[in-house]
This record gives C-alpha cells, sequence and structure tokens, in this order.
C-alpha cells in the first residue's frame, strides 16, 4: 500500500513553513518600525510570536514526516527510495536524512528555529528586528523546498523531498504495468558518508552556518534602530558561538576526509571545503574588530561590514555548492536541482539590501577624531582582521574561477578558466605568509591588549623573541626544516605558542574566564605547526623498488626512474620489502554487526544481495564464540577490510586493515587504515584490490601425466610430483572402514617460496571421488583425476586463474597528533571566551531591566567598556 | 600622507597581487588540438581537457591498459574530447576506483609527443551526490 497521507501532510507543513515564516517576517517588521504607534506594537509582536511559534511547528512538522518515511522504509517516496535502504543501521538512516539537498536545506532550516527560538527567549529587547531578519531568511529556506508549480507560467518553486517515486520518475515503464508499485529496497547510502562523522559533521556544519545569521541579524539591527553600538554585546557571544560550531564542523570534515577518503590528507582545496572556511575566517575579523569596535570607529565600521560579509559568503557558498556551478571543479558538489535562480535571488536579496541599509546609515556611523596610535590594541588587531580578510580573499578569488567563466559566459565570452592545476603550491604561495604574520600578531596583539606593551614598553617583548629564537633553533636542527617559508612559519607559531602562553600564565592567575582568546591563540599556533609537519614532511613509505617494471619501456626509464612509483603490488602472502617494513597482505576480512575486530571472509558464505551471512564454521573471537556453524549473522555486506602484516625490523609485528568497499553503484572505494604513534601516523590504503566478491575465472583444464618425482611447468612454476601418500583424513568427506584415500604431495616453487599442494583422491562405496585444492597464492587448482597402477604414472588436472593480489600505498604523517591537540586547544578557548561574553551580555541585559522597571531613572547613555 | 593611506595603498597592492596570481595560476579547459597547438609553442603550463571515454558498440569501454601485476603505476587510456579527437593518456597511478563508470573524465597534465600526461584525473560518475538523472534512470529501471 503507498502511504500518501503522511508525504501530503509533510508537503503541506511545508507551505504552512513558508506562508507562515512571510507573515512572521511582515509582524516582525511593522513591530520594529518607529512609526508604528506603540500600542499597536506590543499586538504586532504578539502576533508575530505566535507566527514565528507557527512557523516553529510546522517545521517539526516537516521534519518529522520526512524522518517517519525514512524510519519506516516508504520506498514509495524518491527521497527514501533514493537515500536508505533496508540494510542501513540506525545511526545511518539518521544521516540519509540529509545526504541530499533538501534534506540539508531542511537541516538548516531546523536549527534556524531552534536559534531563533532562544534568541525570542533570552533577548526581547532586540527581538523585532532581528527576527525580521530570521523569519525572512526562513521564508527563503522553505522556499527551497516549497516543490510548488505557479499554475499558468509554469515556474516550479523549490524542489519537495516528499515527492512519491512515480512522480518523480513518471516515465519508467512499471508505472503502466502498476501504477501502486513500491520497490523493494532503496539504494541506500553513499558508502562514503557511512562514518559516523557523517552522523555529526553535516548537523554542526550546518548550524555553525545558520548561527553566521546571529550576527548579521544583531548588525541589521543596530543600523535599522540606529543604535550602533549596543548591537554588539548581544552579538559577540553569538559570533564567539557561530566562529565555534563552525570551525568544529569544518574540522570533523577535515578529519573524516583523513579517515575515509584516499587522498592522504586533512585538506583538498576543494571548493566545497574552501567556501565553508571562507566564511569562517571572515568571522574571525569580525570578532576582532567587534572586540575593540566599543572603542574605535574604524573598527566598528568594519564590524558591521564583516559580520554582513560573514553571512553573505556563507550565503555565496551555498549558490557555489548548490547551483552546479561548480561544474567540473569540485568532485563534490551538489547538482543542479532547478534552483540555481531561486538561490541567486536569495544571495543577491540579502547582499543588497544589507550593503543598501549600510550605505544609507554610513553617515550616521561614528568616526574617529585622531588617527589611531600605532602603539595601541586596536592597530594591531585591525592589522590583524585585515590580514585574515586578505587571506580568505585570496582564497576566494582562485575558489572563484568557476564563477568568472558563468558571468564571462552570459556576456557571450568564453574564458575557459580551470582551477590552478597545483592547488597546493598556488594557495600556499599566500597562505604561508599570511598566516605567519597572522600568528606572530596574535602574540603581540595580546602583549598590547593587556597593557604589558606600549610605546616606551616595547622592551616586555623580548624576552618571549629571545625564548622563541632559542626553541625555534632547536626546532629547526631537530626537525630538519630546511624550505625558507616552513622555517618562518615555524618561527612564527613557536613565538605564538611562547607570548600567548606567557600572557595566559598571568591571566590564570587573575580571572580565568577571560584567557579565551590566549587559549584559543595557542590552538592555532599548535595547529599551524602540526599542519607543517604533517602536510609538508609527509612521506611516501610505499615506494615501489621491485624489479618489475623492467620490462616497461621508456615511460619508465625517464627521469632517472623516480616517476611515480608510490604504489606497490602485495600478492597474497607474499612478503615484500617496504622501506624498513616487511609486509605481507594475508586475507581478506569482513566486518560482522555484532562481532568485533574482523573476521576472515572464507569463515561465512555471504548471501547476494543481502547483509547476512551463514557462518561456515564457529565464529571465535578472543575465546568467544559470537556464532555457531551454521549460524545466520548480520554482515555490512560492501566492507572488506585487507589484512597487511607489518614486520618491523625488530622483529615486532602489527596489523593493518585498510578498507575497500564495493558499492553497485559507485565502484570501489577506498579507505585508510591508520596506525597512530605519538609522533606519525602510518597512514595505509589500497589503491587496487581484485573484487572479492567475485568468482575467480579459471583457464581451460589442462592435464598432466606424470611420474613420481617428474618436473612439470603450470603457470610457469615449476612443480615437482613429490610423493603419493595414504592419506585417512580428507576435510569434509567422512571415510568408512572400506574406504581408501591418496593425497598427492606437490610441491610448486615459486621465486623465493615454496608452496605444497595436496590434492586428494578418494575411494569411497566403490566410486571414486576426488577433492581438487586450490591455492590462491599460486592462482593455482589442481585435482587429482587418475592412477595408473600399470605405468607407475598420475594424472593431475590443472586449472589457473590470475593470481590474487591488492595495490596498496602508505604513507608517513609526522607530528599530526599536534594538529588534533591544537584543535581541541582551539575548542575550549572558543567556549571559555564564548560564555564570558554571554555572561557580559546577560548582565548587561538584566541592569537595563531593571532601569526599565524603575520608570523615573533618567536615560542612561549606552555603556563603554 | 596618513597612515590610514599608506595602509589602505597596501592592502589595494596585496589585493592586486593576489589577483594577478589567481589569473597567473589558472589553468584552462582545452581540446588536445589546442594542446598540442600550446605543447609545440613550448608552453608547459598545465591543462585540462574534457573529454569522454572511447567505447565500442556494446558500450565496451576499449583502450584501457592497466596491469598492476606489471606495475601498478602505469595506467593508460584513450580518451575521445569534446571535438571527438581521440588521444592516448598516462597515468602514472593506480587506475582510479570508479574509473569505468564515469561519464565524464577531466584530465589535468600536459600533452607529450605521442600521449597526453595526465597528473590529476576528475571523474563524473554517477554517483550519489548527482542522482536522478535521466542516464541512471535507465539502469533503474531494471533493477527495480
Amino acid at each position: 500500500m503507498i502511504h500518501t497521507a503522511v508525504g501530503q501532510f509533510g508537503h503541506l507543513f511545508v507551505i504552512l513553513a513558508f506562508v507562515s515564516a512571510l507573515v512572521a517576517t511582515f509582524a516582525y517588521f511593522k513591530s520594529g518600525l518607529t512609526t508604528t504607534a506603540p500600542d499597536e506594537i506590543t499586538s504586532w509582536r504578539r502576533f508575530a510570536r505566535i507566527t514565528f511559534f507557527v512557523h516553529a511547528a510546522a517545521v517539526l512538522g516537516v521534519v518529522f514526516c520526512l524522518y517517519w518515511i525514512i524510519g519506516n522504509n516508504y520506498f514509495e517516496y524518491h527521497y527514501a527510495w533514493d537515500n536508505s535502504s533496508l540494510s542501513l543501521p540506525t545511526e545511518f538512516v539518521i544521516s540519509s536524512f540529509w545526504q541530499d539537498q533538501e534534506g540539508s536545506f531542511l537541516l538548516w532550516i531546523f536549527w534556524n528555529v531552534v536559534l531563533g527560538l532562544v534568541l525570542i527567549v533570552t533577548n526581547r529587547s532586540w527581538e523585532a528586528p532581528v527576527m525580521t531578519v530570521f523569519a525572512l531568511v526562513q521564508a527563503f529556506l522553505a522556499s527551497m523546498i516549497l516543490g510548488v508549480i505557479v499554475p499558468g507560467i509554469d515556474l516550479k518553486i523549490g524542489s519537495t523531498p516528499f515527492l512519491l517515486l512515480r512522480e518523480s520518475m513518471p516515465d519508467l515503464p512499471v508505472w503502466k504495468m502498476n501504477p501502486d508499485f513500491i520497490p523493494a529496497d532503496g539504494n541506500g547510502l553513499n558508502p562514503l558518508l557511512q562514518n559516523y562523522w557523517m552522523v555529526i559533521h553535516p548537523p554542526t556544519l550546518f548550524l555553525g552556518f545558520a548561527s553566521t545569521l546571529i550576527p548579521f541579524s544583531f548588525a541589521i539591527a543596530g543600523l535599522w534602530l540606529r543604535k550602533t553600538q549596543d548591537w554588539i554585546r548581544p552579538a559577540l557571544p553569538w559570533a564567539l558561538f557561530s566562529a565555534l560550531v563552525l570551525g568544529v564542523g569544518i574540522l570533523m570534515g577535515a578529519y573524516w576526509a583523513y579517515e575515509t577518503l584516499n587522498f592522504g590528507g586533512y585538506w583538498n582545496w576543494d571548493p566545497v571545503e574552501n567556501t565553508s572556511f571562507v566564511p569562517w575566517l571572515v568571522l574571525i575579523a569580525a570578532i576582532h574588530t567587534m572586540i575593540i569596535g566599543r572603542r574605535n570607529a574604524t573598527a566598528l565600521k568594519t564590524a558591521f561590514i564583516l559580520s554582513i560579509a560573514t553571512f553573505i559568503l556563507v550565503l555565496y557558498s551555498t549558490f557555489m555548492t548548490r547551483s552546479g556551478i561548480l561544474g567540473n571543479a569540485s568532485v563534490h558538489s551538489f547538482t543542479d536541482l532547478g534552483l540555481s535562480g531561486q538561490l541567486l535571488i536569495y544571495l543577491l536579496t540579502f547582499t543588497i539590501a544589507a550593503i543598501g541599509l549600510l550605505i544609507y546609515r554610513w553617515k550616521s556611523l561614528p568616526s574617529d577624531e585622531e588617527e589611531v596610535s600605532t602603539y595601541s590594541q586596536e592597530f594591531w588587531i585591525f592589522i590583524g582582521a585585515t590580514l585574515l580578510c586578505l587571506s580568505s580573499f585570496q582564497i576566494l578569488a582562485t575558489t572563484s574561477i568557476p564563477v568568472y567563466n558563468s558571468i564571462a559566459e552570459s556576456f557571450g565570452v568564453v574564458l575557459n578558466l580551470a582551477l590552478p592545476a597545483d592547488q597546493i603550491a598556488h594557495f600556499n604561495k599566500f597562505q604561508i605568509w599570511f598566516f605567519s604574520l597572522i600568528i606572530i600578531l596574535t602574540g603581540i596583539g595580546q602583549y598590547f591588549w593587556w597593557k604589558r606593551a606600549g610605546k616606551e614598553k616595547l622592551q616586555v617583548l623580548y624576552i618571549p623573541l629571545m625564548i622563541t629564537l632559542l626553541i625555534s633553533a632547536a626546532a629547526i636542527t631537530i626537525g630538519k626544516v630546511s624550505n625558507i617559508s616552513y622555517i618562518v612559519l615555524l618561527t612564527a607559531s613557536i613565538f605564538a605558542l611562547v607570548a600567548n602562553g606567557s600572557i595566559l600564565l598571568d591571566i590564570i592567575r587573575g580571572n580565568y574566564r577571560l584567557s579565551g582568546g590566549a587559549v584559543t591563540h595557542i590552538g592555532v599556533a599548535l595547529m599551524l605547526i602540526g599542519i607543517l609537519f604533517s602536510s609538508g614532511y609527509t612521506q611516501v613509505v610505499s615506494i615501489n623498488n621491485s624489479g618489475l617494471m623492467i620490462s616497461r619501456s621508456e615511460e619508465f626509464t625517464a627521469n632517472d626512474n623516480k616517476e611515480n612509483k608510490e604504489n606497490i603490488t602485495l600478492w597474497r602472502n607474499k612478503p615484500e620489502r617496504m622501506n624498513d617494513f616487511l609486509l605481507t597482505w594475508r586475507d581478506v576480512r569482513i566486518e560482522g554487526r555484532d562481532v568485533p575486530g574482523y573476521i576472515p571472509m572464507s569463515w561465512v558464505e555471504m548471501i547476494e544481495g543481502d547483509f547476512h551471512a551463514v557462518a561456515m564454521r564457529d565464529i571465535v573471537v578472543n575465546d568467544k564464540v559470537y556464532h555457531e556453524k551454521g549460524d545466520t549473522l548480520e554482515i555490512y555486506p560492501e566492507n572488506f577490510y585487507y589484512e597487511i602484516e607489518y614486520r618491523e625490523p625488530s622483529g615486532k609485528i602489527f596489523t593493518l586493515y585498510p578498507r575497500a568497499q564495493i558499492n553497485p553503484r559507485m565502484g570501489l572505494i577506498s579507505s585508510p587504515d591508520i596506525q597512530s604513534k605519538y609522533n606519525k601516523d602510518l597512514y595505509t590504503y589500497v589503491s587496487m584490490v581484485t573484487n572479492p566478491t567475485a568468482e575467480p575465472q579459471w583457464s581451460p583444464t589442462e592435464e598432466f601425466t606424470v611420474a613420481m618425482k617428474d618436473t612439470f611447468f603450470v603457470n610457469d612454476y615449476v612443480a615437482i610430483l613429490e610423493n603419493v601418500v595414504r592419506t585417512e583424513e580428507v576435510e569434509g568427506v567422512a571415510l568408512g572402514p572400506n574406504d581408501a584415500a591418496v593425497k598427492a604431495v606437490i610441491r610448486v616453487l615459486d621465486k623465493e617460496q615454496e608452496f605444497v599442494i595436496t590434492p586428494s583422491f578418494i575411494i569411497r562405496d566403490r566410486a571414486i571421488g576426488r577433492k581438487p585444492e586450490v591455492s590462491e597464492e599460486l592462482g593455482l587448482r589442481i585435482q587429482f583425476n587418475e592412477i595408473n597402477p600399470q605405468t607407475g604414472q598420475f594424472t593431475f588436472a590443472v586449472n589457473t586463474t590470475q593470481r590474487d593480489f591488492i595495490v596498496m600505498k602508505a604513507l608517513e604523517k609526522p607530528l599530526i597528533n599536534v594538529l588534533w591537540l591544537g584543535t581541541f586547544v582551539l575548542i575550549i578557548g572558543f567556549i571559555m571566551a564564548t560564555f564570558r561574553r554571554f555572561r557580559d551580555f546577560v548582565k548587561m541585559r538584566d541592569k537595563e531591566a531593571r532601569e526599565t522597571a524603575a520608570p523615573k531613572s533618567p536615560k542612561m547613555k549606552p555603556q563603554r567598556v | 600622507m596618513k597612515k590610514t593611506h599608506i595602509f589602505a595603498l597596501i592592502i589595494i597592492a596585496v589585493a592586486a597581487g593576489i589577483i594577478m596570481s589567481t589569473a597567473g595560476d589558472a589553468s584552462t579547459y582545452v581540446d588536445f588540438t589546442q594542446a598540442e597547438e600550446l605543447a609545440l609553442n613550448g608552453d608547459n603550463g598545465s591543462i585540462h581537457v574534457v573529454g569522454k571515454l572511447k567505447k565500442d558498440t556494446h558500450g565496451q569501454i576499449v583502450g584501457l591498459q592497466y596491469q598492476p601485476e606489471v606495475d601498478p603505476n602505469y595506467f593508460a587510456f584513450t580518451l575521445l574530447d569534446n571535438n571527438n579527437r581521440e588521444q592516448k593518456v598516462i597515468y602514472q597511478s593506480p587506475k582510479p576506483q570508479d574509473f569505468d563508470k564515469s561519464e565524464q573524465v577531466v584530465v589535468i597534465g600536459r600533452m607529450e609527443k605521442d600521449h597526453f600526461a595526465a597528473e590529476k584525473i576528475l571523474l563524473k560518475c554517477p554517483s550519489k551526490y548527482e542522482n536522478g538523472e535521466l542516464e541512471t534512470t535507465e539502469f533503474k529501471a531494471a533493477t527495480l
């Protein structure tokens, strides 16, 4: 039966959410206007608030309906069919919710509702103007999932997630035969996204995106109400919160990429990554100008510009990744859902309105009477913010290349520009220097901020400088850093550590709550050091120096034989030397859902097209029996793990299990396994495997008739019939008292190794049975066919197949843990700063509330710090 | 001159430098004929060529050459650019994983004498990010 009701309710809720957002926008707008009569303001506001609550309820309704459809596996719906499947575990069912564009818009809408409600509760005095902006944004976002076709002009607005399959693909022939057809299973989730990070990364990132709206709304409200300085106090804690969440979201994505993708790093300069990083950098600059904006008018103006720019850049990022404009430039952008026009209107509306309002009010903004002193804290913080903006401008200028093409195209010019071929070199050229300066300024800025430095007191900087030079000299020598830009970045980061660290020690003795800034800066400095070593000094350990490519022509002899030979081939059970390690690929393993670790594939028989397997033997891990022979167990059918044994020179052995996923829609996907040591990671992935589920293709049978000790050639190996012996046991065959069995002992000589293959010949109940033996290492199957007692000769049937192999690559990433450590320190710093500024805001809010409660008190001027 | 002015000038200079370097480092989309001309003129910069894999009448890809057992770091294939010009491409790395399924291939690198040496390959596959396309719909119909 097709469940049409839940989809219709969902669609209805979307429409309700859209309409209520529009009404709330208007009502909040009315209540915020100075021209509205004072007694009407209250009723408009009450009405606006109720409408926003209706909106919030409608959004929750939409979320509920969509989750109901996905969670109950209603595959008659396109969204469920496309993104989920029966075999998905619950946590990934949740993440299939936001796999497609509609769901991720919904996630964004949801966070905006949550943030809007929090603002209504915590901040009554700014409610009208701030929520006007909020509700308008909600109207635009809701329109993206509206899925309504305007009759007459045939204009499609939005793309609804509640389409039935028969509506989304009406051309399929199956509908003619059976209009109520429901697919038995869905497409499932992209295997790359079946990762715990992908359960929490998108919600975090979208909360980060959503929260950039708050500083933006307060900036707009400040301009609207002409409270040109007061908006900063309520906006600042939210700006810090936003920087924290967006930063964490980006870093989660980076960590996911490191752990799951196999490009060997955490940052790929992909447009999708860049366009979320750019708003973050601008937001950081905005925060710094907001902190000094109450004392310096230039900084105040900049704070307006940057708070607005942050949100506009988030919209621009949305436009870039979802309009299809990136085209060939990115491997992971969404395709065009026909929303590019709508997205462009969304982007342009807010850009033009915000900039227009800023220009309109520009004259009424305060300005500085005298120029800022070079020895003031404002000067240095301002320089830092400027550098952050330049850094983000450089990233944006390059990432926007596909946009230039589109703009030129609309003017009839064909540009055909492409992103730089060597992105890393391109971005490093600028960013290393920008970040060296920025990180130095964090130290200098803190020294000036806490009044320890000044025009006559520059000498306080000497001590940290001396310490820095000493530590850096040691670090450069020990780390063998020779590249000049790396030396600069390292020294700058160490200076930031020393300077911020010494400030931190001082503040902690006073009031630890104020140390958020110093802690955050220390985190960034640690991250830069971690990035410098882990990326700049990545070492390929899997250099292929076997003699295999000798056969090949000049492509290999070119460049001194040094052309990309960074991958090595491993044959099953054949040790290969790699750097200091001796590597052996042992087996293919699979993952049982209720069995710890990985189990050898040969222990089970996988059921095709299902997520179950039958145990072929008792499944015992660490002396515990998880399943008995013949049991059915749940597995992850797409995941295969390649057991690679590393033997260190000391004889110590460890094993890594890089993963290959075989997905019918996406082919083979490889993820690394990482051995983490305190000072470096060993990162290993398979770049090529033979399909583990494919049946081997055996060659036509070849027969050999040989006598004892004879030599023959199979599959280019030398084989010797060593002996034929009587045997009492043949695996899988029960031998009775009158039965007899013999097995041949055949030695097969490989280059460095010798294998023994023992096919059996059985006489059982007077019938002849043959049990062939397969050697996966050699790609051989030998069957004992005949015994000729007259001649004393034996006949064997031999088939050969492709030997099993994998191609793998291994990298060493030094000091990557410093990056993750820095990340944690950064997070702690941001949390401290957010709390501190939120307490400031609450104190001020309650003070104002007391003043308005006491009606006769004289009106206070805006408080300065 | 005031400090603010000097400051503004420096910013403008850096911004101009950024723009110039972006223009200088940007690569271009060309076809193989243009790529050849560029190489003949001694231009060594990396370029992008968009193309499709060569297929026979049964839809089988032809011209793929990858023998990891001989050398895992050598992969050669034939690409048809948008003008349907055929070109051998050599990629000195393992074959990208979902190469066979790709609808469109972007190769980044430069033209050598008789082949295109690719440093990087971008694939456009009917992946989860780009679903709902008609081409994959036909395939879906069979598996429903």
